[in-house]
């Protein structure tokens, strides 16, 4: 798991340096400093089980256990990416991963990861399934109308499905203090009788093991759980973000809060050396920059399929079907 | 045996049900028939898990639709009056019509919005809008407007089976008329339009409701002016069929759009821009719209009756047109 940490944070810090530099087209929000609760809530997930992400889900996805190569040929608008160039960062999909998608309308995952729940639900009456889906979304989204109907819908319809708040405090530029009066997002589940937990999403175990019990629990088809992980964007809103609302004090002080930071002194105080956590960073650091050259190298759409995928082909070329 | 409709709809919905177990009915009050009851007996005979009730919710139900969408299932979701899809809009137009291009073809939203619209008996200005401009205008998205029984029956299960997402959509005038659908054959492609009234004279496009007024006036236009009016029922406004349309621009060379919703940015301005482009050396006179004035639907009755287009506007449009 500190790789993994390890495999995000290198991404998201090569990402940022190709941004720097004009390789990334659009607007890309990274998860520096949001690592744990990716690896935390993934660690737990099977090929099969569904996961929606938000807009800053590049983490998420390498959790979920995504094609690295792939997922930088997307962001970078290759057409070797996942989505062929045309979703970008805010909308990568990764169907043979259980990646169903990101969103770039904060809380218009939610309604769509609670319809996977459904689609699973009905599928383990026949199969005895026990598939669930995960929806990641910020703190941002609790000010969502939809949020609320989904968490009434869940609740109601006892889907199998996880809601992971990331209250990283900000609202994009607006702080949590200015944009609700509760505190804790988890707060909301509780009146549709939803169990919730806020943890601190800073440290690796402790989402690791609640996560753990959240998805026992959703798995073992008592409904939805609402998993709230306290955590801090280390990194602006997305690349460019000046960050005027808060103080270098302010950031500075992130760097304490380090989630991988945090695990190494934990490895370190039982018995790990140094130099072996340091070979398994530089080691992801190697994975992310080859495959951050490969994906570099790769071919760019074709201008001539700019049109594809937007219809089926039935419904453009489709002949009268016989009644059956 | 005739049958109206909503007893149509309902039949469709039925033998897609039984067809195909990945087809499942949700929306407000649909397990005990729906505010107009087109789904009723279908979740005594399928379950409530397979014709399911929801909360007023529609940001969320149709969330919900389109997430089981991508996971096999092939929902059919009523909104109730497409006023109310308003509320839905981030899913219609962020989510569902997008899907398949922003992932690349990996996935798509194979489901049907089943919603009612038009204006009729003082619904008035949230119950009565023609907001099928909007949906057009939204690439990814398939818009279907049926105007008869028979025609609803047949496009409804077809795009059901169709892998896009669809707003089907009904006009609650036509939910008392009767058609006899003893022996239906095929099932239509989405994106034919259909010849309603051949003729020589004029060409009139019309879809949904609007389309008995185009007959009521063709009829007219024939027996009183001697004027042979062609009538084309779009059926589907996305794809649009502009095949059919110019075989009989063609023979014409004058056409008329009717639609109930209002004329300013509308889905006549498209069509007619589209003619005014793709078949400009036919065309003897420029083309005319008929719609709604630029204003809400109103409540009184005879304010209503002051406002939408009928066959008389149209009558008069294309004597205008003729002369």
């Amino acid at each position: 798991m500190y790789r993994a940490l390890w495999r995000i944070r290198s991404f998201e810090t090569q990402v940022q340096r190709l941004a720097a530099g004009g390789e990334v087209p659009g607007f890309p929000h990274l998860s520096i400093g949001q690592e744990a609760v990716a690896v935390g809530v993934c660690e737990h997930l099977t090929r099969k089980d569904v996961l929606f992400t938000s807009h800053r889900g590049h983490g998420h996805t390498l959790a979920k256990g995504s094609d690295m190569r792939a997922v930088f040929a997307e962001i970078i608008g290759r057409d070797s990416g996942l989505c062929r160039g045309r979703g970008g960062s805010m909308h990568l999909v990764d169907v043979a991963n259980g990646m169903l998608g990101a969103t770039g309308v904060v809380g218009g995952n939610l309604p769509l990861a609670a319809g996977a729940a459904w689609a699973a639900q009905v599928a383990s009456a026949s199969t005895g399934d026990s598939t669930i889906s995960v929806v990641f979304f910020g703190d941002g989204a609790t000010g969502a109308g939809v949020l609320h109907e989904t968490l009434n819908l869940a609740a109601l319809w006892k889907l199998p499905l996880l809601f992971v708040c990331e209250n990283n405090g900000y609202a994009e530029f607006t702080s949590r203090e200015e944009h609700s009066n509760v505190r804790q997002a988890s707060a909301f589940a509780t009146p549709y009788g939803i169990p919730a937990i806020t943890v601190d999403g800073n440290d690796l175990l402790t989402v690791h093991t609640a996560a753990g019990n959240a998805i026992a629990q959703v798995r073992g088809g008592s409904g939805p759980y609402f998993l709230e992980c306290m955590t801090h964007r280390m990194a602006g809103h997305f690349v460019g973000d000046a960050q005027h609302y808060r103080s270098k004090e302010q950031r500075d002080a992130l760097k304490e809060k380090c989630p991988i930071e945090r695990l190494q002194r934990h490895l370190i105080a039982h018995g790990l050396a140094e130099s072996e956590l340091e070979a398994i960073a530089e080691e992801a650091r190697q994975e992310v920059l080859q495959a951050a050259a490969h994906a570099r190298a790769d071919p760019r759409p074709d201008p001539a399929t700019v049109m594809d995928f937007v219809y089926s082909a039935a419904c453009l070329a489709g002949e009268p079907e016989a009644l059956s | 045996m005739s049958q109206t409709f909503i007893e149509i709809l309902r039949r469709a919905l039925d033998e897609e049900l039984e067809r195909d177990p990945a087809v499942h009915l949700l929306g407000e009050d649909v397990a005990v028939g729906g505010a107009f009851g087109v789904t009723t007996g279908l979740a005594g005979k399928y379950g409530a898990q397979r014709v399911r009730n929801t909360p007023i919710s529609e940001a969320a139900i149709t969330g919900l639709a389109a997430g089981a969408a991508l996971c096999g299932l092939r929902p059919v979701l009523e909104i109730m009056f497409i006023d109310f899809a308003t509320l839905a809009m981030d899913c219609l137009v962020n989510q569902c019509a997008k899907y398949r291009y922003m992932s690349g073809g990996q996935l798509a939203v194979p489901m049907v919005i089943r919603t009612q619209a038009g204006a009729a008996g003082g619904a008035a200005a949230q119950h009565s809008q023609s907001l099928e401009a909007w949906f057009v205008h939204v690439p990814g998205l398939v818009v279907v407007a049926p105007a008869s029984p028979a025609e609803a029956y047949g496009l409804l299960k077809s795009a059901i089976r169709l892998g896009d997402p669809v707003l089907f959509i009904e006009h609650k005038r036509l939910y008392t008329q009767r058609e006899d659908l003893s022996a239906p054959t095929e099932l239509p492609r989405i994106g034919n339009a259909r010849l309603a009234r051949a003729g020589t004279d004029v060409t009139l496009i019309a879809w949904s409701a609007m389309v008995h007024s185009a007959l009521e006036a063709a009829g007219e236009l024939k027996n009183a002016h001697g004027i042979s009016v062609e009538v084309i029922d779009l059926r589907t406004l996305v794809p649009l069929d502009m095949a059919t349309i110019a075989t009989s621009v063609t023979k014409t060379h004058r056409v008329v759009i009717a639609h109930e919703a209002v004329r300013n940015g509308g889905v006549g301005a498209e069509v007619a821009a589209r003619i005014g482009t793709e078949l400009f050396d036919e065309l003897d006179a420029p083309v005319v719209r008929v719609g709604c004035p630029f204003s809400p639907i109103p409540f009184a009755p005879e304010l209503e009756k002051a406002l939408l287009p009928g066959a008389a506007d149209i009558v008069q449009a294309v004597r205008n047109l003729s002369a």
